[in-house]
Parts: structure tokens; sequence; C-alpha cells
């Protein structure tokens, strides 16, 4: 068994013998360092990405089913969805009449249109032609005022919802409520802001919407009256898969579908997007892990060597262990603590030199270095100076103790 | 008094290339305790290699070492280096101690590798410096000593284990021949206090501190006699 003695001993002659080679230590593990600043680094990007994900990925809610024509993430076919045929009102009226599992149902279409209100201009702002159910399928706020009514919805009323980022250009002194903006030069009063919301996916901001009354978007910026999507929030997240059988009962009803023919729309959910970043993070992750254990493993050959060096040059202190008494296990260990140390030093220089880089990762990806992969690099950095110091440590245990006194 | 060492027969070869060399030839000795010993010879008579062989650091190619009743001649690797911490203390030539480490710590090394607690340890060592006279040098590196205090630190790290055996090789070999008797001074007085010394040299001055001297030639026993006597032929030993 390796007494106390025996690892107080390694630990001293490792530091004694780092600390009177500083140079040489330092070189050789620059290697390591490199090795664990990617590490690291990887991880909090990694993190940056996930953590920006969750945010987005609650805004489009885990209960609710996104019916389109075309399907998320799923690009090979797309002459097939091109020429499905689109989703309509009907559809959605459809669903509404019938559903059991259905808690609410709003159809959504969207348009890019320019808004005014006195002599302020916001230039491509996204509208949303929606029914007055969209407060309740989307986990929204409303900062003040009210969404509008199904009286409102159901005749078209020229009547609208902003983002709380147009709200502030728009209306910077002044309450936006009962105001008069124009939006692709149609008149409409705005009766609600929402709160803030931030971004999907870093892309286009949440904040820079207006939700109109889908009757009167389709008189006023499309008369073809298909083309949107309808977002279906179940009762609860169980009946989910439930909800989506009945939602797909149904609209293959309504769109006279033989049962034998495949489904000429798509039912989408949170949970597809979900799958599709984890895909894409894994792929991240897996080339990640093959540059930076490429980069520790050239790190690690260049601690064996410096190891063998080492042995070499303190043979003869070898052989004097040896003559005291010094077991075959001591000489092992004494090695192999150097080379962990080494390399454990590698990996607090190397958390230490991409701690500040996270913070500007941090400038990019709302991010912070997460505790598990400190813990993972330095454990990674100490396993890398074990293997390395394997060698050198076995071989400088097995020197003959005559030879090892005899050499000078 | 009682036997310590038992040496049957022993043969060492070394292969040289080609060329078997017999280092040692069949040598039959006792040693017993408290005896103070010194083997002699030329360069090339074996002396060397009978006192690694002696000293634990090398076994023989055959023949029986009995070491305080233990058959050392077949011991493994970590067996040998355990016996050599409790039995053996070496002194040697150059006296062989770690640069980086200072007086107390070199003598304390034995210690570490006995397993002994740090405070005992840290007493016995002080001990052992104090014995050698260099109390106050116990905080110095080996470089900011002369030849003969090294050599009373080596002897010290010897000591420090209370071995069964002193073993010393050519322990004067580097040190002008004032500082060489001082040190032979301290052997005699180690002696006296129980140790039992083997010292390996090729200077007669050296030999005659020795109670008994053998004397090595082409790896066999040549004469084996007490000191400050005629050598004569057959072997006088006290067996």
């Amino acid at each position: 068994m390796v007494t106390i003695n025996e690892l107080q001993e390694g630990f001293r002659i490792a530091l004694q013998s780092i600390w009177a080679n500083r140079m040489r230590s330092a070189l050789t593990t620059l290697g390591i360092v490199i090795g664990i600043v990617s590490v690291t680094l990887m991880g909090t990007a990694l993190e940056g990405l996930s953590r920006a994900f969750d945010k987005s990925i609650a805004q489009i809610g885990a209960d609710v089913l996104y019916v389109q024509k075309w399907p998320w993430g799923g690009g090979q076919d797309w002459w097939k969805y091109r020429n499905r045929r689109d989703l309509r009102i009907e559809h959605a009226n459809a669903i509404e009449r019938s559903a059991e599992l259905v808690a609410s149902l709003s159809p959504i279409i969207g348009t890019s249109q320019d808004i005014k209100y006195q002599g302020k201009y916001i230039e491509d702002v996204i509208v949303v032609g929606t029914t007055h159910t969209m407060i309740e399928t989307n986990p929204a706020n409303l900062a003040i005022g009210r969404f509008f009514s199904r009286s409102e919805s159901e005749g078209g009323r020229p009547v609208c919802v902003i983002g709380s980022e147009i709200a502030s250009s728009l209306f910077p002194n002044e309450s936006p409520l009962e105001k008069v903006i124009k939006i692709g030069g149609y008149a409409y009063r705005v009766v609600g802001v929402f709160e803030k919301q931030g971004s999907l996916f870093g892309g286009e901001s949440l904040d820079k919407r207006i939700y109109v009354p889908i009757n009167r978007f389709f008189t006023q910026y499309q008369s073809r009256r298909g083309g949107i999507t309808i977002m279906v929030k179940a009762k609860s997240l169980d009946l989910l898969d439930d909800t989506k059988e009945e939602v797909r009962g149904i609209l293959r009803r309504a769109r006279g579908l033989k049962p034998r023919d495949e489904d000429d729309f798509s039912i989408n959910q949170q949970e597809m997007i979900i799958q599709i970043f984890n895909q894409i993070g894994g792929v991240i992750a897996i080339i990640g892990l093959f540059i930076t254990g490429l980069s520790l493993f050239v790190g690690g050959i260049g601690i064996m060597n410096i190891m063998f060096v080492s042995v070499t040059e303190r043979t003869k202190e070898i052989g004097i262990r040896k003559a005291i008494g010094a077991p075959r296990r001591a000489i092992l260990l004494q090695f192999l603590i150097e080379s962990s140390l080494i390399c454990f030093l590698g990996g607090i220089i190397g958390i230490a030199i991409a701690f500040p880089l996270s913070l500007i990762v941090d400038q990019i990806l709302p991010t912070a270095m997460p505790l598990t992969i400190v813990g993972i690099a330095l454990s990674l950095s100490l396993l890398v100076g074990l293997l390395s110091g394997i060698i050198p440590a076995y071989r400088a245990s097995k020197l003959d103790p005559v030879e090892a006194l005899r050499y000078e | 008094m009682a036997e310590l060492i038992r040496l049957t027969n022993i043969v060492k070869i070394y292969q040289v290339g080609d060329e078997q060399v017999h280092a040692l030839d069949g040598i039959t000795l006792q040693i017993r305790k408290n005896e103070y010993v010194a083997i002699m010879g030329p360069s090339g008579s074996g002396k060397s290699t009978m006192m690694n062989i002696i000293g634990c650091l090398d076994t023989p190619t055959s023949g029986l070492y009995e070491l305080n009743g233990m058959n050392v001649s077949d011991m493994d690797d970590n067996e040998l280096a355990r016996v050599r911490n409790k039995e053996i203390g070496f002194v040697f030539q150059t006296f062989n101690l770690l640069p980086r480490s200072n007086v107390l710590h070199n003598v304390e090394l034995p210690l570490i590798y006995a397993g002994m607690p740090a405070e005992e340890r840290r007493e016995r060592a002080k001990e052992a410096i104090a014995r050698v006279g260099l109390t106050e040098r116990m905080h110095h590196k080996p470089n900011e000593l002369s030849g003969g205090q090294r050599q009373r630190v080596a002897i010290a790290r010897a000591l420090v284990t209370h071995p069964s055996i002193l073993l010393a090789d050519e322990p004067t070999g580097n040190l002008d021949s004032k500082t060489g008797e001082e040190i032979m001074a301290l052997f005699d007085a180690l002696h006296k206090e129980g140790n039992t010394i083997i010292l390996v040299t090729h200077e007669e001055d050296i030999a005659s501190h020795a109670h008994r001297i053998i004397k090595l030639r082409d790896g066999k026993i040549e004469g084996d006699f007490p000191s400050r006597k005629r050598p004569t032929p057959s072997p006088a030993t006290v067996s």
C-alpha cells in the first residue's frame, strides 16, 4: 500500500522539480493549456446556445400544436410540400367545431408592412392576422390595454395590438392606447400593448409585431383567404398526443382525404425543434470533442516526452532513493504525481485564460462557464497527466539501483 | 556474538558481450554482530560486487545469502528495498545526497520510506544529525557543506534507521587525509557503540581501522585475518 509518507514525498519532489524547471514545465504544459481553453470555451458556447434555445423554445409553448403546410425541419421533399393545398380558415373552423381536446385555437397569417404614426415610420414590421382567441393560445401577456374582442375579430374591425418595441418607438412620450396608426396605408386603432418578449432564436424581435383581426387582414393585405397556420393549444400537456390525433382526424375529413392518402398538412410542435436542436448540438459537441481530444493528445505526448527527460536526468536520484529503501511504487508515484501536477497546473492556467474569454462569449450568447465544465476540464487534465506519465514512471521504477547509482 | 551475515558459495556472473565475467566466484564467509570488517582488494577483484550483494542492491547468480536469518538471495525488488531500508545503512564515496533537499530532509528520507509518522521521524533524524555533530547545519543544503560535513550527513542518514549493518564504500575516497581520519574516527566510535561496520576500500590505512580484513582477488577470498597482524594464508575467522 502507498503510505501517506510516500504521497507527501511524491508531492514534495514533484513541486520541487516543477519549480526548479519552471520554464520547461510551463512550455510543456502549453499543449494542455490550449486543450483546456478549447474544452471550456466549447462547453461555454454550447451552454450559451442551449440557454438561448431554451428561452426561445418557451415562447413556442410546449402544449401548442402548429398545423401548417410545411413540416419543421423536413427539407428533403420540398416539391411534395410545395404542392400541398393551403390551409384555410374553414379548416380552422372545422377543428373548432368538433374538437374536444382543444383548449383554444387561433389561425394566424403574417405579412410585412411599413407603419406610420404622425410622421414616424417603421419599416418591415411583421403584421399578424389572427382572431381574439390568440391571447389564450399564445402564452404572452399584455402590458396595457386589452386584446381585441370577439366581435371586433369577427367583424374585422380596424383595431390592433402592438409589440413593446413598436410602442416605445412610435409613442415615446404618450400612451399608445386609442391612437390611430397606419399599417401599410390602412388606419388601425391601438387597443393594447404586449409585454417585452425578446426574440425568437436570436432572429427577429417578437416585440416588433402587430396583431390585427384576421378578417381585416384578408380584406386589406391578402385577398386569398388561405395559407394560414392554425395554432392549437391542447387542454393539457399530457393530452398533446391525443389532441394531435384528434386534430389530424378532423383535418383529414375536412380536406376530403381517403383512408390511404397521406396527410397533406403537417402538425408541428415544440418537441420537433428540440429534436433538431439536440441533433445540431450533438454534432457540434462531437466535433468539439474531437478537436479538444486532439489537442490534449498532442499535449499529453509533450508531457510524456518531458517526463522521459526528467527520469533520465534524475537517474542518480532514483538510484539513491532505491538504495535507501524506496520501493518501486514510491518511485512510480513520484513521477506520476509530477506529470499529473504539470497537467493539472496547465488545466488551472487554461481555465484562468478561458474564463475572461467566456465573458466575451457572453456578449454574443447569454452564457456562463458551467461549473461542470470546469470540473470536467480539471479531471481531464489530471487524466492526461496520469496517462502520459505512466510509461516514464514505470521505466523509472524498474531501474536497477546499482546502475542508477553509477549514472553520472 | 550472534551471526549477522552468512554467505555460502556466492557466485555472481556478468555477461559482458559474449564473455561471462565471474565477478564473484564462490564466496563463503560469515560476519557477526558488532564486527568491524574491511573488504579489500585491487580494482576488478569483485569488492564492489560483493558490496552490492551484501547491501542487497543486487542478487547473486547462485549461492545463498542469509542476513539476520532471512534468505535474501531470492527476494524480489520490493522485498529487497524493504531489507535495504531496515537493515542496511549505506555510506558512499560520493556521498550521494539529494542536492535539492536540506540536511534534515536527506537524513529523514529512509524513515519516510519506512512509513514512520512525521513527528517521530523528525526526532530520530535530529538525533542522528546530533550524533554526527551537524545540528547547527540541519537546514543547509548539501552544496553549502564541506566534503567532510557531507559525508557526516550521509553517515547520519545511514544511522537513522538503526540498521544492522553500516556499509561504507570508500568512505574517505573523496576527502583529504585529515578529514578522512575524522570520518574514520567517527566510524570507530560508532563501532564502539555497538554497530556492525563493513568498509570497502583499497587503502591499507583505512582498512587498518577495522578489526578484521577480508582480501579479495579475482572474485575469490584471498585472505581473511584480524587487522594489525601479518597476513596469514589460513583463514583466521572467528567462525
